[in-house]
């Protein structure tokens, strides 16, 4: 039986412009880190954040994408990108104190082969017509055979707001 | 002063680390670059609203009765 333990967490008490995960033990099989995420961005450009595995800043994440945008479903590629990207965040034109919800799950964070990771996420904002994404999930690879040591998650042009949680678990296979 | 906070997963410490000025000027230049992106885009949902509003009073219909053809 697969057994899910809470590595470490944080709980923003004042903005902060990134989160690390630094010295992730290679004791697990898998990773899953959860956020609770809100940015100061202003406009809706923050709606996704940026993923960085180990302080990699080559081109070495690609991402795809399926999401709604307002009624209509869409999906994109990126390919060759200094980051990972992950959907969504509730940026400052959000509802007031709402935040959006992430799950990222990376399998077989220590095996010596490229490393995929998949998220899950939508914001818990009230607006009405809601005309940007609201719902996205990510298939991402990152084109690296190291083991996952450290994690950054951050607000591409802004900072998480006072609040943002964010949680790492590791699972172990049985 | 804008941080970044770094969570050590063997320790458990948390520390709070000031951005450097590089942090920072990259951080400003990502914020200019996604404010041009978005007037871009703004540029574009109009023009694109403004074609539609054109074909709509060509074709003689309303926005209602198009979405209706379509359905």
């Amino acid at each position: 039986m697969a057994t899910y333990t809470l590595i470490s967490s944080n709980i923003l008490s004042s903005s902060a412009a990134s989160v690390t995960f630094s010295a992730i033990p290679a004791t697990y099989t898998d990773l899953v880190l959860r956020c609770s995420s809100r940015d100061t961005q202003a406009s809706v450009t923050d709606y996704y954040l940026n993923l960085n595995f180990n302080g990699d800043t080559a081109t070495n994440y690609s991402i795809t994408s399926i999401y709604n945008f307002g009624s209509a479903a869409a999906s994109d590629r990126w390919t060759s990108q200094t980051n990972g990207y992950i959907y969504q965040d509730n940026s400052a034109t959000a509802t007031a104190n709402t935040f959006a919800n992430i799950e990222i799950y990376i399998p077989s964070y220590t095996v010596s082969q490229n490393k995929p990771y998949s998220s899950f996420g939508a914001p818990e904002s009230n607006v009405a017509n809601l005309s940007t994404r609201s719902v996205s999930a990510v298939a991402g690879l990152w084109r690296n055979t190291a083991a996952i040591t450290s994690i950054v998650i951050a607000p591409p042009t802004s900072s998480f707001v006072s609040g943002s949680s964010f949680y790492l678990y590791g699972i172990s296979n049985a | 002063m804008p941080h970044k906070v770094i969570v050590d997963c063997l320790t458990g410490e948390t520390t709070e680390v000031e951005l450097t000025a590089a942090e920072i000027a990259d951080q400003e230049a990502a914020q200019k670059a996604a404010e041009a992106e978005r007037k871009a885009q703004e540029l574009i949902a109009a023009a694109k609203a403004t074609a539609k509003a054109a074909l709509l009073d060509k074709l003689g219909i309303t926005a209602e009765e198009a979405t209706l053809l379509l359905s």
